[in-house]
């Protein structure tokens, strides 16, 4: 598996629901097309809230990672 | 001599701050705000205004006559901060030194960053623009309303959900309820920030037959065609559209690199401390906490920002930390509401919509100027 470079790293460890989504939101929004976001959440809602939000809004999931005390989500701007 | 303390900003957090440091200091501290217009504005009042149920002559009062005589007061605009030589430069020339700065200088919107907003749009974010709505409203013929978010962070969260409520019954009295629709267009997955309380609200959205488009975060409108699309991909059409403006931080905190990358101070979620600078304190809009952008928020913070001050000039320990407290009223229309009590560690468990809240609200809302500012409530 090729790595994937995040040009972003958003650390909302610690942030409650829907900190870390409005915070990939906002980045997604900032971002170019091709920008790969990652964002680390320690929120037990991010884990559904946010694959929600990328299936609606037609980005791209690359890869969930779940530690012990949060979860690494990798995005990929698609559109 | 006397420490120097500087506020930027007259709102709830400003003047609230201003005043207890003055207080707890006493001839120890010598405390100055800054503000660019001199007025205090109750920006909670501009919903009221738009709906017809205020006048805007309430909203707006002389900042001086709000703030203990001995702080001292300059009606102009902060350019750059120093942290270095620990300077505040005013607009019109000259600077001001300090000892110790709060930053609270809120929130600045941003219409310019959604392609058509402006032509587009309206909103209830600023005293011209309630008034503009207001007109608008008075004149609808009946149509579809859409209330949008376009963009996150904003103040005063509950305002688009309250906005839709009181809409739905002011259509009801003008008597084109029947020929209006009205969307409620959420940023979110559900129709509030918080979970506990979306789940009271949206049962009575759906009761009053008021829509809600979820994940819909307003990427542009066309004025041409009333159409307004998402960074999601959807679009809503419309004959009046209601948008939260985008949001940033003050100019000033970003001419003096003392923000993020939208303006907001980086700050201890307890002290409110810059997490870069000693002498700096922030509260209100002007963090960068994930908490509600209100004027509660700065309410509870004012305390924590004196006491931390105080405890640091006379070299003692602060009595006062801040524990993510906010407390907010959500008006649901047809003279009832509920309200939003939380902190860091508690999430909100909002009673049921009834008249008495709604009262207090009003009756909060009347004791403002004679209560907030002086500290008279807690």
């Amino acid at each position: 598996m090729i790595a994937v470079q995040p040009v972003k790293t958003i650390d909302a460890r610690g942030m409650a629901c829907p900190g870390p989504l409005m915070a990939l939101i906002g980045a997604i929004r900032q971002g170019k097309v091709g920008d790969v976001i990652e964002a680390w959440s320690s929120d037990a809602g991010s884990r559904t809230d946010i694959p929600a939000w990328v299936a609606k809004a037609k980005q791209e999931l690359v890869s969930v990672v779940e530690d012990t005390r949060y979860a690494k989500f990798t995005v990929r701007k698609a559109r | 001599m006397a420490t120097r303390v500087i506020v930027l900003g007259g709102g709830v957090g400003g003047t609230l701050a201003a005043n207890l440091i003055s207080k707890q200091l006493g001839s120890d501290g010598h405390v100055t705000v800054v503000d660019p217009s001199g007025m205090h504005v109750y920006q909670p009042g501009f919903l009221y205004v738009t709906l017809g149920q205020a006048n805007g002559r309430w909203l707006a009062q002389d900042e001086r006559h709000l703030l203990r005589d001995e702080v001292d007061m300059v009606i102009d605009r902060a350019i750059r901060v120093d942290p270095a030589q620990r300077t505040v430069t005013l607009d019109r020339g000259g600077s001001l030194g300090y000892d110790y700065l709060v930053l609270a200088t809120g929130s600045r919107l941003a219409r310019e960053e959604i392609p058509g907003l402006i032509q587009g749009s309206h909103d209830f974010y600023s005293l011209e623009g309630a008034i503009r709505l207001r007109e608008a409203l008075r004149s609808f013929p009946g149509g579809r309303i859409v209330m949008g978010v376009a963009g996150i962070p904003y103040k005063c969260p509950p305002a688009p959900v309250e906005f839709v409520f009181m809409l739905e019954e002011y259509l009801h009295k003008r008597g084109i309820r029947g020929k209006s629709t009205i969307t409620l267009a959420s940023p979110l997955n559900r129709a509030f920030t918080i979970e506990t309380t979306s789940k009271l609200v949206q049962p009575i959205l759906e009761q009053r037959g008021i829509e809600l488009a979820t994940f819909f975060n307003v990427e542009a409108v066309d004025p041409d065609k009333n159409v307004v699309t998402s960074i999601e991909g959807e679009e809503l059409p419309y004959d009046l559209l209601v948008l939260v403006p985008p949001h940033r931080g003050a100019k000033v905190i970003e001419d003096s690199g003392l923000g993020d990358e939208r303006g907001w101070v980086p700050v201890s979620r307890a002290t409110l401390q810059h997490e870069k600078f000693d002498t700096i304190f922030a509260i209100g809009d002007a963090t960068n906490l994930p908490i509600s952008k209100s004027g509660s928020t700065a309410h509870f913070e004012a305390p924590v920002v004196a006491s931390q001050i105080a405890a640091r000039i006379r070299g003692t320990t602060a009595k006062e930390n801040y524990g993510g407290r906010v407390m907010c009223f959500l008006e649901t229309g047809h003279r009832q509401a509920t309200t939003i009590r939380f902190d860091y560690e508690h999430p909100p468990v909002s009673p049921r919509p009834s008249p008495l809240w709604h009262y207090a609200k009003w009756a909060f809302n009347r004791a403002y100027w004679v209560t907030v500012p002086q500290g008279r409530v807690a």
